[in-house]
């Protein structure tokens, strides 16, 4: 999605040429009042004084960034050191928005694939069946997740009485409940973009290559996924980035006792810290990793599509 | 079984395809069937019920809800509204309006909501509002829904309108329709279903979304997510399970419509 | 055009209909969750004719972010803690209650009618008071309770499954106790010490969560945690089990207050709502269903027998003392949110 409204397509037509900038006007309007007036104002407040318990005090200073990049100790006043708790709580974000990516591409990827190669027909009654679930509000998903893997939830209770286990799987509150329920949220973002490369993905070429005796795991790794690459990165960029600002998860799933960004940032502005230029910048910081991450991407499709 | 379908086909993947759709569906079916639960306790069962949908509409919490559901439908069919207006209008310019300057920069502003993370534009838009003085209630909710949903609304619209060749309003001018003709009789029929799925695209985003509703709605103003937010943050209760069924259900249906909307395709 | 017109005239009525919601007698209240029954709430507008709309929070620090980013102007009443009235009051977010306004302020309790965080009671009427403590599971633990090891040095049983409320002032205030520190302390040697506390003790709490304190005892999933005495006993009625510690080091007391937010759009009926809530009957059912005990003369009558001997409300004789949180200065506080920070890192 990020990459798909960048092209635009053929820019041959030109019927309403005298008008455009007119039919332009009020997505502008819109956009940059409410959209690029505000991450503007962010990026101004994250340069500015905090006050005491919230708010801003109109002066300039960079103490919101040294706090984000230099430790000076409990009391403020040791020589600076690299600050690690924000670059740990990033880190952590990275690490379980990763581990959230990579289990969406080994599920996601297997089911792309078996959905683009069902015949024409049933293809568009697959990808309904994959779609429906990310049309139920996340926030009733990521609770109903909660409510199936609680101690004495459903899966429990159904796993003691098989007989598989004996105790409890204890999953509600931990790192991995955190990264399930990522998982669980964007898995549909990982297939989408999957299956429309793998559908427009000639199998011509892997019947040549089987001709030439490729075994065909190597004719998955050599040819299949070089030519569906655009895909699977479009679907691990679309599980990432919202999974790096998550705060639904860690907070419902993983019982708030780590902060990951998304939660960071939420409590500089409605919990306990109040530090608002602070939490300005750490938005900040976010943004810019988002935007170089989808850069590197944007040129990665270029490259793609320049060599067919 | 021929050659081509076998090298389509790799053994696990239809396991896998199974694995995926049972983790989608797993929590939704247990707790579409747990709604139907007669016992107030959420862990027990005690037969089947419909008393927690009746609770939703009369019991103690039905006010709260029903508010929350008037300003999350309203909110979401004015902002989608307004979003595919926008966004039909500049997919006109920027699909029929020949190469300029600003066209790469209007697709960049348009996509940009979809770039930023939205925990970021939540807190941009809470800062924004702060900063002009806007007293945050449902205007402010409305204003921020607008802005988000033109991407989502955007994105079909394009697609569908790349797919429609000019020569249909190229024949109608030579018969002598000005462009606001060709533009209401020719393009807009045409684009009908590009629209419609749009519009419903942009009104699930609005009815679903949490985080920047909840950073710049105001005092007693709820939308169904926040207000389902304040209940479960204090445990999942069975009410909640019946709204969260209805809620699947609406979306379930909303679709299917889309989907027999794309189906009944007249161009293709 | 003749769909999008019509969607666009429906929106339009719905539109008209959430903001005709706004009639002349409303009342929007800022109130913690689960905090005041609605049949009370009824029973105010069924008196006064005043709607009322209320939202809710979990904890006096985001009550305050909220106001101060943009909510100031559209609440007319808010009930923060002790400590909270009085950095709102230094924050100048209190309206000032002048002279026999309040036509019930003679209900209030002496010992609470001058309390040290609002003199006079310029800006604030009691609401309730209680304790913050914590609760164990005896099915699960059954030595003595009675001491804040159970938190901060807990027994094999209990480790690793206790739930600590997400605010900071509760938390930091009891680990200053079980380490017999003051609370705003600018003593380096025991800053230290309180953040290698909080450090060491992170792996014995499974969780930080106010709202799910009651829940996370009844279903289990927690086996002891920090909670507020009356949610407690609503603990106890499901899970008897469930027992509430009044540990030898000591324990936090607090008091909610009403207060009067400056800028109230409907100042009239916060007035009326405040005089409403001093009447010993309706303050009386608050605390039936709250379990909490109120800060009024002749309540006794209205209040539900049971209360008089809630085991959550009557310390035992070993307890410690109760101590309110205090407020800290800008500078002290800045090393207590470094803490907390960290805490959470």
């Amino acid at each position: 999605m990020a990459g798909g409204a960048a092209t635009g397509g053929s820019a041959a037509a030109d019927t309403y040429k005298s008008a455009r900038h007119w039919l332009l006007l009020p997505s502008w309007l819109v956009l940059v009042l409410v959209v690029l007036a505000p991450v503007c104002m962010m990026l101004i407040y994250s340069f500015l004084t905090k006050e005491f318990r919230g708010g801003v005090i109109w002066e300039p200073t960079l103490a919101a960034y040294d706090q984000f990049f230099f430790d000076r100790g409990l009391f403020g006043d040791d020589p600076p050191k690299i600050e690690w708790t924000y670059i740990t709580i990033f880190w952590r974000s990275i690490w379980q928005a990763g581990l959230a990516t990579i289990l969406s591409l080994i599920i996601g990827f297997p089911t792309a694939y078996f959905i683009a190669t069902r015949p024409e027909r049933t293809r568009a009654l697959w990808v309904f069946l994959v779609t429906i679930p990310y049309w139920v509000n996340l926030l009733i998903r990521t609770v109903s997740m909660k409510f199936l893997l609680r101690d004495q939830g459903p899966m429990n209770d159904f796993l003691i009485s098989t007989g598989l286990i004996d105790d409890p799987l204890r999953i509600v509150n931990t790192n991995l409940a955190v990264q399930l329920g990522l998982f669980y949220s964007y898995l549909p973002f990982m297939v989408l973009p999957i299956y429309a490369s793998v559908e427009r993905y000639n199998f011509a070429m892997s019947e040549a290559a089987a001709d030439l005796y490729a075994t065909k795991w190597t004719t998955l790794r050599r040819i299949v996924l070089p030519a569906v690459k655009p895909g699977v990165i479009a679907g691990c960029i679309l599980v990432f980035v919202p999974s790096l600002g998550a705060f639904l998860a860690p907070d419902l799933l993983g019982g708030a006792k780590n902060f990951m960004i998304g939660s960071l940032i939420e409590e500089q502005f409605k919990g306990n810290a109040g530090n608002w230029p602070f939490g300005a910048a750490a938005a900040m910081v976010l943004l810019t990793m988002v935007l170089i991450l989808l850069m590197i991407f944007a040129r990665q499709q270029r490259r793609a599509e320049a060599s067919p | 079984m021929s050659a081509k379908t076998d090298v389509k086909n790799y053994t696990g993947f239809r396991t896998l395809t199974f694995v995926c759709l049972f983790i989608l569906y797993a929590p939704l079916v247990v707790v579409t069937i747990y709604s139907f639960n007669a016992s107030p306790s959420i862990t027990v069962w005690e037969g089947f019920s419909l008393r927690w949908y009746g609770d939703v509409f009369t019991g103690p919490e039905s006010g709260k809800f029903k508010a929350a559901a008037i300003n999350s439908f309203s909110i979401a069919l004015i902002a989608a509204t307004l979003a595919t207006i926008i966004a039909t209008s500049a997919a006109t310019a920027i699909v029929r309006g020949g190469i300029f300057k600003t066209r790469t920069l209007s697709l960049g502003l348009i996509s940009l909501p979809l770039m930023v993370p939205e925990i970021v534009l939540a807190v941009a838009t809470l800062i924004f509002f702060n900063a002009v003085g806007f007293t945050r209630g449902y205007m402010t909710i409305l204003v921020a829904h607008i802005a988000f949903c033109i991407p989502f609304a955007y994105l079909p619209i394009q697609a569908r309108m790349q797919g429609i060749e000019d020569t249909y309003e190229q024949a109608a001018m030579d018969l002598y329709a000005t462009k606001a003709q060709a533009f209401r009789r020719v393009l807009l029929p045409l684009m009908m279903p590009g629209i419609i799925s749009g519009f419903l695209l942009a009104f699930i985003v609005s009815l679903d979304d949490f985080i920047i509703t909840n950073f710049v709605k105001g005092a007693g103003v709820e939308t169904l997510p926040t207000a389902i937010f304040g209940s479960v943050k204090q445990g999942l209760k069975p009410n909640i399970m019946a709204i969260s069924t209805m809620l699947l259900a609406l979306s379930i249906v909303m679709v299917t419509l889309s989907y027999v909307v794309s189906k009944t395709d007249n161009t293709k | 055009m003749k769909p999008i017109k019509r969607m666009t005239q429906t929106a339009m009525a719905l539109a008209l209909m959430a903001s005709g919601a706004a009639a002349e007698g409303d009342l929007v209240i800022y109130h913690w969750f689960e905090y005041i029954p609605q049949d009370l709430l009824d029973k105010f507008t069924a008196e006064t004719g005043i709607n009322v709309t209320m939202d809710t929070y979990d904890s006096n620090e985001s009550m305050l972010a909220a106001l101060k980013a943009g909510g100031m102007g559209t609440y007319d009443v808010a009930v923060p803690g002790d400590y909270m009235v009085k950095i709102m009051a230094g924050e100048g977010l209190l309206d000032t209650i002048a002279d026999g306004e309040l036509a019930n302020k003679g209900n209030i309790a002496p010992e609470w009618a001058d309390p040290s965080f609002d003199p006079g009671r310029k800006h604030s009427i009691p609401y309730q008071w209680g304790s913050t403590s914590f609760s164990v599971d005896s099915d699960v633990y059954s030595g003595d309770i009675n001491t804040t090891d159970i938190l901060f040095n807990p027994p094999a049983e209990l480790a690793g499954k206790i739930n600590m409320l997400d605010a900071q002032g509760e938390v930091l205030a009891t680990a200053a106790l079980h380490l017999g520190i003051p609370q705003c302390s600018t003593d380096r040697e025991q800053l230290k010490a309180l953040n290698d506390l909080l450090q060491a003790s992170k792996d014995n709490w499974v969780s930080f969560n106010s709202d799910t304190a009651k829940e996370v005892l009844v279903s289990g999933d927690a086996a002891a945690g920090m909670i507020w005495d009356g949610f407690s006993a609503k603990a106890r009625e499901e899970k008897a089990s469930i027992t509430y510690a009044f540990p030898t080091q000591g324990y936090v007391v607090w008091m909610d207050n009403v207060v009067l937010l400056n800028d109230a759009p409907n100042r009239d009926s916060a007035i009326k709502f405040m005089d409403f809530l001093l009447e010993p009957e309706n303050i009386a059912a608050v605390s039936n269903f709250a379990r909490y005990a109120d800060g009024l003369t002749g309540t006794a009558e209205f209040l539900d027998p049971a209360l008089a001997t809630l085991p959550e409300a009557n310390p035992h004789d070993g307890a410690g003392p109760g101590v309110f949180v205090e407020a800290c200065d800008e500078a002290t506080q800045a090393v207590y949110d470094q803490i907390w920070t960290n805490l959470k890192k």
